[in-house]
């Protein structure tokens, strides 16, 4: 032994072992607590998942009742979202391009402040994982905050005051709530204006997800409850939506509904492909007291810019209806005529927009994100197909597929391509 | 070098001697000090640049917010943002680099200059040893972050207004407060560190020479930190030590997002706790041939 091996007294191993032994032993301490780690990272999620409730059985009709009739108005809680639609990634400002216009006025647009605009942070929740903490207490009062790396969006609303703040440039986006019915019937570009966002960032949260999967519920639909789970540590049954229709891209729709007050606390939407969940929301923790009163009210801190939102939305009105925000986009001249093109065949899951002649088009309700964006990766993506309607491309994510014919009508839907060339077909 | 007295059973004030011994050796060499004013000096700089940039009564970036570091756009308005800003600054890099140079050193160093044998020679123990090594560099962790921290409170009093502070989500709070919160970041800042600082003192027992352990620390911070920005790799990315790191801002919302915060603080441990072993099965078995 050298000299200088450890001291004896001071260490508990004895010096009689021989020395290979006991390093394999020391050696064995770090490889051990990786292995412990490891086995609890692996094991503790499949533990959790066995931990099903023993709940009361209920039919698919009771738990959809409960769902519709319940009566929650005061939560607060942290959804997790994660949403993974097959979309290019999408740096912020190409959501508010494909929507406001090319490049230029998209640049000019973030300039002024605008990057505090809503419609910027909505387009990023539709990829990515995003944290969400909500607070609501009744109709009136609700607070979103998207919680980003080192920034945070908080989106309040208070009666009829309503505030965005975006941290990251010091920007807050003020709007009267009570103007928003004025406009309501507009859809399309102007999803993202202040006045319309409480409903469209409140879509975000399971509930309000489940509500509309179960709108599309009917005859086309099979919905059954299948077993229990626990979800942000409450009891919950699950509910399962399949659409029947076999055209349509969506494989399951999950919903894990509280037992005990009928809230949806997670809604998982899986595309018939396979692979891991297109949308998968859900609270990661969630508590049904009062919210703080002080959690829904917003004083402008002291240097942030305040927009006014009304006004913006006003501006951007105006610039759309002059055709200005479109400059960037070929064949937009024909867009005003656009709107009465616009067209749904079909119903229930598989139903198909259609869009006569050419133009970006008016994407409803879901497929907004992915039809935008199709749009602005037309040249660069897309196969091509062709059938007795002519030849045309179709673009494709892992739940909205899009035709566009070479005549520029676009048809679009959650459904698979050979629906789309039929759709097209029975069309000419 | 602290000379040993001989008297076995008077272990506790010994290693406390030795620490201390080892901590003012540490703080005395020229490079440490050094490294600590290349530290307090980015705030300054930070803080200077933001001051030409908005002299003429401009906002700092522009609008473009998004691009420069975390706060940055807030620092006109209160220079205690300059704090967040210089530390969300320092912690990818600087700072980690730093602490790699302290704790790569810490043992190989001693094998460089050939004192590591007397050091063993006391009747100190190597395992002792080896603790009072990763303490001074959990220490220079806490100095390093304090240094960062006071330089550019102190920047940002002399070229920012002082007042209450916008949090991230929007609320204001007083000074008093936002200055608790400040220090409460600092020692989170340094625990985020700890990670850090256990791999390269693993290394520095690994090898006899000073300067190799100092950069494979250094290299493998900066390979690692590559690898937590390749999105193909998100499925690793929250086992690698410097992931949650500016989780630290989560401590300025309101209320504060503690999920993240926690994450970072068992993964700092548990890099201890792997790293600071390792370290030792390698250090009390090995040779010491110089």
């Amino acid at each position: 032994m050298p000299r200088n091996e450890p001291t004896e007294g001071t260490d508990e191993w004895g010096g009689e072992r021989s020395p290979k032994r006991r390093k394999a032993v020391r050696y064995g301490v770090p490889v051990a607590v990786v292995g412990v780690t490891a086995a609890t990272i692996g094991l503790v999620p499949a533990f959790a998942g066995v931990g099903s409730p023993d709940l009361p059985k209920i039919s698919a009709q009771d738990l959809v009742a409960k769902i519709a009739t319940s009566d929650v108005q005061q939560l607060s809680g942290t959804v997790r979202i994660s949403t993974d639609l097959g979309l290019p990634g999408l740096p912020g400002g190409v959501g508010a391009g494909a929507f406001g216009g090319d490049g230029p006025s998209g640049g000019a647009q973030g300039e002024d402040g605008a990057s505090a605009s809503p419609q910027n942070k909505l387009m990023e929740l539709a990829s990515g994982a995003h944290t969400l903490r909500v607070a609501a207490d009744g109709p009136d009062k609700q607070r979103v905050s998207i919680v980003d790396k080192a920034a945070e969006y908080s989106f309040i609303h208070n009666g009829a005051e309503v505030w965005a703040y975006d941290s990251g440039s010091n920007t807050a986006v003020h709007s009267k709530a009570a103007d928003g019915a004025k406009r309501g019937s507009h859809h399309g570009p102007h999803q993202g204006r202040p006045e319309g966002l409480p409903k469209d960032l409140k879509n975000a949260t399971p509930q309000d997800l489940a509500k509309e999967a179960l709108k599309a519920a009917g005859d086309t639909t099979s919905v059954t409850v299948d077993g229990t789970a626990r979800v942000a540590g409450r009891d919950a049954y699950q509910l399962v939506i399949k659409p029947k229709q076999s055209g349509s891209t969506i494989g399951a729709i999950r919903i894990s509904v509280d037992a005990e007050n009928g809230v949806p606390l997670k809604f998982t939407l899986t595309p018939k492909s396979g692979g891991a969940a297109a949308i998968d929301a859900g609270f990661t923790n969630v508590d049904f007291a009062k919210p703080d009163a002080d959690t829904f009210s917003f004083t402008p801190p002291k240097g942030a810019k305040v927009v006014d939102g009304d006004k913006e939305g006003a501006k951007a009105q105006k610039d759309f209806e002059a055709g200005k925000g479109f400059k960037g986009h070929k064949g937009m001249k024909d867009f005003k005529q656009g709107p009465d093109g616009f067209n749904v065949i079909g119903k229930g899951w598989t139903s198909i927009a259609t869009i006569k002649g050419s133009g970006q088009g008016l994407p409803s309700g879901k497929e907004q994100d992915a039809a935008g964006d199709a749009g602005k990766f037309l040249d660069s993506v897309g196969d091509k197909v062709t059938g007795s309607f002519g030849s045309g491309r179709v673009f494709s994510t892992r739940l909205v597929n899009a035709l566009v014919t070479d005549d520029g009508t676009i048809y679009a839907g959650a459904v698979d391509k050979q629906s789309l060339i039929a759709a097209a077909n029975a069309a000419k | 070098m602290s000379q040993a007295d001989g008297v076995l059973r008077r272990r506790p004030l010994w290693s406390l001697g030795l620490l201390r011994s080892e901590i003012g050796m540490t703080f005395r060499r020229w490079r440490t000090l050094a490294l600590l004013a290349v530290l307090a000096g980015v705030p300054v700089l930070v803080g200077i640049a933001v001051k030409i940039e908005t002299g003429d009564g401009g906002s700092a970036g522009g609008g473009g917010g998004e691009g420069g570091p975390a706060f940055l756009s807030q620092i006109t308005n209160n220079g205690l943002f300059l704090v967040f800003t210089s530390l969300a600054m320092t912690l990818p890099f600087f700072l980690p680099m730093s602490i790699g140079v302290i704790a790569g050193d810490s043992i190989a160093g001693e094998a460089t200059a050939g004192t590591l044998r007397y050091l063993l020679v006391a009747p100190a123990g190597r395992t002792r040893l080896l603790l009072v090594k990763y303490a001074t560099t959990m220490t220079f962790c806490l100095v390093g972050t304090l240094v960062v921290a006071l330089s550019a409170l102190l920047t940002g009093a002399v070229l920012f207004p002082l007042g209450d502070v916008t949090l991230l989500s929007g609320t204001s709070v007083s000074f008093g407060e936002g200055l608790l919160r400040a220090l409460a970041i600092a020692c989170v800042v340094a625990l985020s560190l700890i990670g850090v600082a256990a791999v390269g003192l693993f290394i520095s027992t690994l090898t006899t020479s000073g300067i190799a352990a100092m950069a494979t620390t250094v290299g493998l911070l900066i390979t690692v930190q590559i690898l937590d920005t390749i999105p193909q790799l998100d499925a690793i990315q929250p086992y690698l030590f410097p992931h949650y790191w500016l989780s630290f801002a989560d401590l300025l919302r309101d209320p504060v997002y503690w999920d993240q915060l926690q994450k970072n603080l068992g993964l700092q441990a548990l890099y201890a706790v792997v790293f600071g072993s390792a370290a030792w099965a390698r250090f009390t078995t090995r040779d010491i041939t110089a």
